[in-house]
């Protein structure tokens, strides 16, 4: 599959996985390689502290994004399309839900009187649903041609795509339930929606990654994108030979270290290959795989690098739409 | 294993750690090992006499196997720790028992528990409400600090990107039923009960009728309960800032995560509350530096390796140093090597606290 046809499929891709597995940055190189087929890309973190942008641009200072707007993370030209990203605020989502259905006076006195947080604490999800909401909303209006999500940590990640169906049952009336019955039909539409789940090859993610992937597919019915194992040691060929009888001037307690640092990084790569074999047999999806980047840390042309992997990945892929 | 597996650790800072205090919470973002270290330290403490109890919240699987407990309920069951001596207790938490015993502790009477546990609004405060399984771990800490079975009680927290989500759980009850429509509702003068109508009638609106009648249902089943729970949100606060607990944050040495521990660092430090000692996990480990390369070929695959471990263990080094420089106070550090098998089982448990407590 061509990274065209793979983007062709969706307009909103929500990337999700365990904290500390690299989503943003898989985020990131999927808006990158989106820009390199022409297409502008809209990032949206959900209460991002402008980690989106430090790996666009290091060397800006990491603050926390306080305006609604967006920032322009690259800009486009004639053949390839623009990235831009904006932060959502799980906190605010609700007055700003309530302020865009025509409810500002209500929206006032249910601040002023505090009955907001009675709101959210009664229906749990809330602040979930409204955020996805508002995705809905950038969906539709959007000039971007592709959204991509950074998900909140899976495990939240469930929590949060779950709101809509639960919300659903609890409100059986009124604009909430209106308003989780739009998600929910964004959400389980191919078309409209897909998440790309990722992991890296370490036995926690791995297994949290499967029991999100079930769930999501038998709870919320969304069309889950091939998983992305991130951060794969390059394999090196011949670590496991025997240099007692190489030529070189260490003497025979160097060779025994230098031997002992590779059988260290053998021992990682193959617990590494383990899991990714585990997760290859427990999940029936299709795996694009990114390297992990040992010289640098994630930058601008990290991101570019791990964009032409992506490309690679999305090419391998021979899964036909399951739809 | 690269010869020197050591951990180089300020190890009579971390020892006096285990030793002295009766509460350790272990704070960190999601994926750093919070669980493992943990363990660990409960490991340690007990191996020197104390006795132990290990809350976790969500411990990777095999963990849990190693440590016994899978099936456990919400109960602490003893580990059975084979040659070593030393008396752990560990238990995962199960948020919605531990609020639901909580309730029948409380409640006055069984048939008001009974009510309680029936509402809908409750069994989303306890199930799905985002600050409940940190409002729970609390609960849980109080309670075996408390019992006095304990000489140290050892917390791991849920994952979260914010420190504040449990710090401010305590308050989660407290700040509903305080809240005036709670009161209105209880207590009702005719003015609040006006006013207190006519935002029903909004909330109504809003989020259906339905909803609305299982909070007033929730309000009028926990009449009378609520100075209990305030009471004893207080008294955990008071615990977490006594000198008799320890913040151990818990973070690994990459840009991003640095990023996040420093934030979460910050948040404590604003509450009053010290993190005691950093805890720096699956570093890589000290590996030979060759100043002369060997030229041979077979040398190339093995120079490859040596150049990847030193450029990211550079690296790692900035990250901590730029870590420690953010960081109020004088923490206790503490670095972690990254092992060459995962930690799954006592015996690489044990393999970790060795490195740890020389």
């Amino acid at each position: 599959m061509s990274p065209d046809d793979y983007f062709n499929r969706t307009r909103l891709i929500i990337v999700a996985g365990k904290g500390g597995v690299g989503k943003t940055v898989v985020a990131a190189s999927l808006a990158r390689l989106a820009a390199r087929t022409g297409r502008s890309t809209l990032l949206i973190e959900i209460d991002g502290r402008g980690a989106m942008r430090s790996l666009f641009n290091p060397d800006a200072t990491p603050t926390s994004d306080t305006r609604s707007g967006e920032t322009e993370l690259l800009g486009g030209s004639d053949n390839t399309g623009w990235i831009r990203s904006r932060s959502i605020t799980p906190d605010t989502a609700l007055v700003e839900w309530l302020n865009d259905h025509g409810l500002k006076l209500v929206s006032k006195r249910l601040q002023r009187t505090g009955a907001i947080e009675v709101i959210s604490t009664a229906t749990p999800g809330i602040k979930d649903l409204l955020v996805l909401g508002k995705i809905r909303k950038l969906v539709h209006e959007s000039d971007a041609d592709l959204i991509i999500v950074d998900a909140p940590a899976a495990g939240h990640a469930l929590t949060f795509l779950r709101a809509p169906a639960l919300l659903l049952e609890m409100a059986q009336t009124g604009p909430i339930h209106a308003q989780a019955k739009s998600v929910l039909a964004m959400l389980s539409d191919p078309a409209m929606c897909q998440v790309m789940l990722v992991t890296s090859p370490e036995e926690t993610p791995v297994n949290e990654l499967i029991d999100t992937a079930f769930q999501l597919e038998d709870d919320v019915g969304i069309q889950l994108s091939p998983v992305v194992v991130n951060g794969l040691y390059p394999t090196i060929e011949g670590l496991n030979a025997d240099l007692s009888e190489a030529r070189s001037n260490l003497g025979v307690a160097k060779i025994a270290e230098l031997t002992a640092a590779a059988e260290f990084r053998q021992s990682r790569s193959n617990l590494q290959a383990e899991q990714q074999l585990r997760l290859a047999e427990q999940l029936p999806l299709e795996q694009i795989t990114l390297h992990y980047i040992f010289n640098a840390d994630i930058g601008p042309s990290q991101i570019d690098q791990l964009a032409t992997e992506l490309a690679a990945g999305i090419d391998a892929l021979h899964e036909l739409d399951e739809r | 294993m690269s010869g020197r597996d050591r951990g180089l650790a300020d190890s009579a800072g971390i020892s006096r750690i285990v030793s002295d205090r009766e509460i350790l919470v272990l704070t960190g973002t999601g994926g750093v090992g919070k669980t493992t270290i943990a363990a660990v330290m409960a490991l340690e403490a007990a191996m020197r006499g104390r006795r132990v109890a290990l809350v976790t919240i969500d411990p990777a699987k095999r963990l849990a196997d190693a440590l016994g407990i899978e099936e456990l309920g919400n109960q602490p069951s003893a580990i059975e720790l084979g040659d070593i001596s030393g008396h752990l207790v560990a238990m995962m938490l199960d948020t919605k028992s531990t609020f639901d015993e909580l309730v029948v502790r409380h409640a006055p009477t069984p048939e008001q528990a009974q009510r309680i546990l029936a509402n809908n609004f409750y069994s989303n405060i306890s199930n799905a409400l985002s600050g409940t399984q940190e409002y729970m771990a609390m609960e849980k800490l109080y309670e075996l600090t408390m019992s006095g079975d304990y000489d140290l009680v050892v917390v791991d927290t849920p994952p979260s990107r914010n420190a504040l989500a449990f710090l401010d759980s305590p308050n989660l009850l407290a700040r509903l039923i305080d809240h005036w429509l709670y009161r209105a509702l209880m207590t009702p003068t005719r003015r609040l009960l006006r006013a207190s109508q006519i935002l029903l009638r909004q909330l109504s609106k809003i989020v259906g009728g339905e909803v609305v009648e299982d909070v007033v249902a929730f309000f009028q089943a926990f009449e009378g309960m609520e100075a209990g729970f305030k009471e004893r949100s207080q008294k955990v606060m008071e615990l977490l800032g006594s000198d008799a607990c320890s913040f151990v944050l818990v973070a690994s040495a990459r840009r991003d995560t640095t990023i996040e521990a420093v934030y979460f660092a910050d948040q404590l430090t604003r509450n009053n509350l010290a993190i005691d000692a950093v805890v720096m996990n699956r570093l890589q480990p000290d590996i030979i530096r060759l100043t002369r390369r060997p030229r041979a070929p077979e040398f190339v695959p093995f120079l490859r390796a040596h150049d990847e471990l030193h450029a990211l263990a550079d690296r790692e080094g900035t990250h901590i140093a730029s870590l420690l420089s953010q960081i109020e106070g004088d923490p206790v550090m503490v670095r972690v090597p990254l092992l060459d098998s995962d930690v799954h089982d006592l015996t690489s448990l044990e393999r970790l606290r060795a490195l740890l407590f020389v």
